[in-house]
């Protein structure tokens, strides 16, 4: 894979990757599946998905929590991202059905392959369950992605990681990443005003002093 | 999204106004503004729709994702190819805001002046191989005065005299700089290790409230997002109020602009548009002025093709479209010990232009370049990619990697010189189309192999900086060819040869008397990077000059 040299184009490469799925979407449409992934996740009664089936959902659900998952800290499982993900292919995402239809079997079709006895991929341990996933994630890495869109299963595998980050990253104030989750873990605050000094580095900056002037460089550095 | 109530039309297409001016952005908003308070009655063709403050939303995936500012690629696709023998491909070429404001709405706001070099760069270098490298027809001090009317009147914050490589100005800064971010004290910790002079970013985003604006809030969603006080002088927030305050003028929204009117005497009569409904009209003007940006202005130009203009209009020197830079631009990322937090705030903290004129013969390319103290990454882009190399994507460990660098990444910018290369331009697309049937915009373009280099080179005096200043870790890539264009520059260049150039130093068009053009299609060099400032000094030139030849009857 190209590895992109530019920051704005590195940026692009996720908007323009993201723009093929949330392509002609719907910002309602959008908005209500935020809020049914956060109404869902606080939610004490059982789930139920409106896209994938009840098993479907738990096989996504299996995915996105090896993708972002529960340590210390919640992961995808406890936020919801199942819920935004469910909603979405039947909105905003609806052209990325056919990579979920297509890659849910063949991610059990592999893990059948690889672990015979095991009934299906949420059945498999976590250990077993990442294994599967590298041997389906492909070569894709190094801090940047390209967007699959067919069957291919590393389409499917990268298709599910951007929905996963999505769901857990996205602002918790306009949708979705229940209770900030997403943005706790990272360390962003949700306030909308900051204050100077930001953080450790500029809490003693004694103000700007104008150095000494320059001699006019000429490359030698 | 709440829509605005439509503004109250006051003129009728019919209306024969003084100027019909397309675009509402950087360029058009400024022009729109000084005509009307000139006294001209104006009409400006906005493409996009009007927002407002309540509509610029933190949410990533419609402002990033879904295009809520900027030009969508369903409707409006592109091609992009790399060099002219090729057939060129669908893809995302181009970004621009295509809303009222333009581009300015979700810029970056660096803010620093163009140099005298960039000016006069072809005489004072000489020709550079594979590059049309060519002299602007006016010089720095020519629009020194024009550079002080933007910081003054549209508000930039900065410290005069805080960078020895400064060009000569007028005038201080109306306002301090912003403060410094964490980003900012460790690139001017490391830059003064080294001996170099890195100064507070100039930056057209308010440090104090100005009348019905607000000082910047540190929001932490400034590049790529419309800012929700007012903070940042677009040309939405700073001057279409005004233009629209004289009376005047009528910024007209959702009218896409696809051909400009002649009539018998090659005069041009008016802009014709599609309104929302995808109805035409015929805006009718004395005079028209192109702000469309550097791709949407071409394309207009070259759409606008007649009997007496085969080649397009406004091409007899066959310069429309072509030359277009884009800047060189790269990033190196670093991660700290301890938290910066540079997710609060705007972007860009500190600059240094130690390398802004570099000697050839030494380095082994032409070129220069800034570089600049950062970060600009927020939530979903991070956890999508701006995680050192090799770490993991997925599982517990890239979990962890997110929930510690987030708050201590920073970036260091490069932005360096685009030659201009006669084969990279914007044309029209022989085989797709838009969503109203136009032919699509088609990008060609590969970065002059100095330009490469020079990025590569400024990315290494960043890794340097970096590590004078006690990064944990930092990494860049090597520069590539560029296929996504956000700096829109050159591609209607400006000169006094009309067999070498589109536009005169009035912005007048060779061909047609009554036809001007302005906005980064204008630029005759790159600059630096960083170009909206001059393009927004150029439109208030540009303003006085088209006053002064209408008011003695010229046009």
């Amino acid at each position: 894979m190209h590895i992109d040299p530019s920051r704005r184009q590195f940026l692009v490469r996720s908007a323009t990757g993201l723009s093929a799925v949330w392509l002609s979407t719907n910002w309602p449409a959008l908005v209500a599946a935020a809020d049914h992934a956060h109404g869902q996740a606080k939610s004490t009664s059982p789930h139920k998905p409106e896209f994938f089936t009840p098993e479907e959902a738990l096989e996504v659900e299996s995915i996105s929590a090896r993708i972002i998952p529960t340590t210390e800290t919640p992961g995808a499982r406890e936020s919801g991202v199942i819920y935004f993900i469910d909603r979405a292919l039947l909105t905003f995402a609806k052209d990325q059905q056919k990579t979920y239809r297509d890659g849910l079997p063949a991610l059990q079709a592999q893990t059948k392959k690889m672990f015979p006895s095991v009934k299906s991929f949420s059945a498999a341990n976590p250990e077993q369950q990442d294994e599967v996933l590298r041997s389906i994630a492909g070569n894709a890495g190094g801090g940047n992605y390209i967007f699959g869109t067919g069957a291919d299963s590393a389409g499917f595998f990268e298709t599910v990681r951007a929905h996963t980050i999505c769901g857990f990253f996205v602002d918790p104030d306009t949708r979705g990443n229940p209770n900030g989750v997403g943005w706790k873990l990272i360390g962003r605050d949700r306030q909308h005003t900051f204050q100077s000094p930001f953080g450790y580095y500029d809490k003693d900056y004694p103000g700007f002093q104008v150095a000494p002037a320059a001699s006019k460089p000429d490359g030698d550095a | 999204m709440k829509p605005r109530p439509p503004a109250t039309s006051k003129y009728q297409p019919s209306d024969e106004v003084d100027f019909v001016i397309i675009g509402s952005g950087a360029a058009g908003g400024i022009l729109a503004k000084e005509l009307s308070a000139n006294g001209f009655r104006v009409v400006v063709l906005e493409q996009g729709p009007r927002l407002s403050e309540a509509d610029f939303t933190h949410d990533e995936i419609k402002v990033l994702q879904e295009d809520l500012l900027t030009n969508h690629p369903d409707l409006q696709p592109n091609t992009y190819r790399e060099t002219p023998d090729q057939t060129a491909k669908h893809q995302r070429a181009v970004y621009y805001g295509r809303i009222v404001g333009g581009t300015s709405v979700h810029f970056t706001a660096n803010f620093w002046r163009f140099h005298e070099i960039d000016f006069i760069e072809r005489s004072k270098v000489g020709p550079v191989p594979g590059a049309n490298l060519a002299d602007w027809p006016i010089t720095y001090a020519d629009l020194e005065p024009y550079y002080t009317k933007v910081e003054w009147d549209i508000g930039v914050s900065g410290l005069a005299g805080s960078s020895p490589f400064d060009p000569p100005r007028s005038k201080p800064y109306p306002m301090p700089p912003l403060p410094v971010k964490g980003c900012g004290v460790v690139f001017e910790r490391g830059a003064r290790k080294l001996g170099w002079h890195p100064f507070p970013a100039p930056l057209a985003i308010l440090s104090q409230p100005r009348p019905g604006r607000s000082a910047c809030i540190n929001c932490g969603f400034c590049l790529g997002f419309g800012c929700e006080v007012g903070a940042k002088s677009t040309s939405l927030s700073a001057a279409i109020p005004a233009a629209e305050k004289t009376g005047r003028c009528e910024i007209r929204p959702n009218s896409y602009v696809h051909k400009i009117e002649l009539d018998a005497t090659g005069r041009a009569t008016g802009a014709l548009y599609f309104d929302e409904k995808k109805a035409t009209h015929l805006q009718r003007a004395k005079a028209v002025i192109v702000c469309a940006n550097g791709a949407e202005t071409p394309r207009l130009l070259l759409l606008s093709a007649s009997k007496q203009h085969p080649n397009g209009l406004a091409n007899s020197s066959g310069y429309v479209g072509k030359h277009l830079m884009l800047n060189g631009n790269g990033v190196t990322t670093a991660v700290f010990e301890h938290p910066l937090n540079d997710y609060k705030g705007f972007a860009p903290s500190r600059v240094l232009h130690d390398f802004y004129e570099l000697d050839a013969q030494k380095v082994g390319f032409h070129g220069g370049g800034g570089l600049d103290a950062r970060f600009d990454i927020t939530p979903i882009a991070f956890a999508t990619g701006a995680l050192p190399p090799g770490t993991p994507r997925w599982g517990a460990d890239y979990k962890a990697a997110l929930a510690h660098n987030f708050t201590r990444t920073m970036e260091v910018f490069s932005h360096g010189t685009s030659l201009p290369v006669e084969n990279n331009s914007f044309s029209l697309d022989p085989d797709l189309k838009d969503a109203w049937g136009l032919p699509a915009l088609r990008m060609t373009y590969k970065d002059h192999p100095d330009d490469l280099k020079l990025i590569d080179w400024l990315n290494a005096r960043a890794s340097e900086l970096l590590d004078a200043t006690g990064a944990v870790k930092h990494w860049t890539f090597p520069a590539g060819v560029q296929n996504v264009a956000f700096h829109l520059l050159g591609t209607c260049r400006m000169g006094s040869d009309p067999k070498t150039s589109v536009i005169n130093a009035d912005h007048r068009t060779h061909d047609v008397k009554n036809l001007f053009l302005c906005d980064g299609s204008s630029l005759v060099t790159s600059g630096r990077g960083q170009p909206t400032m001059t393009i927004m000094a150029l439109a208030f030139r540009a303003a006085d000059r088209i006053t002064a030849l209408t008011k003695r009857g010229e046009v």
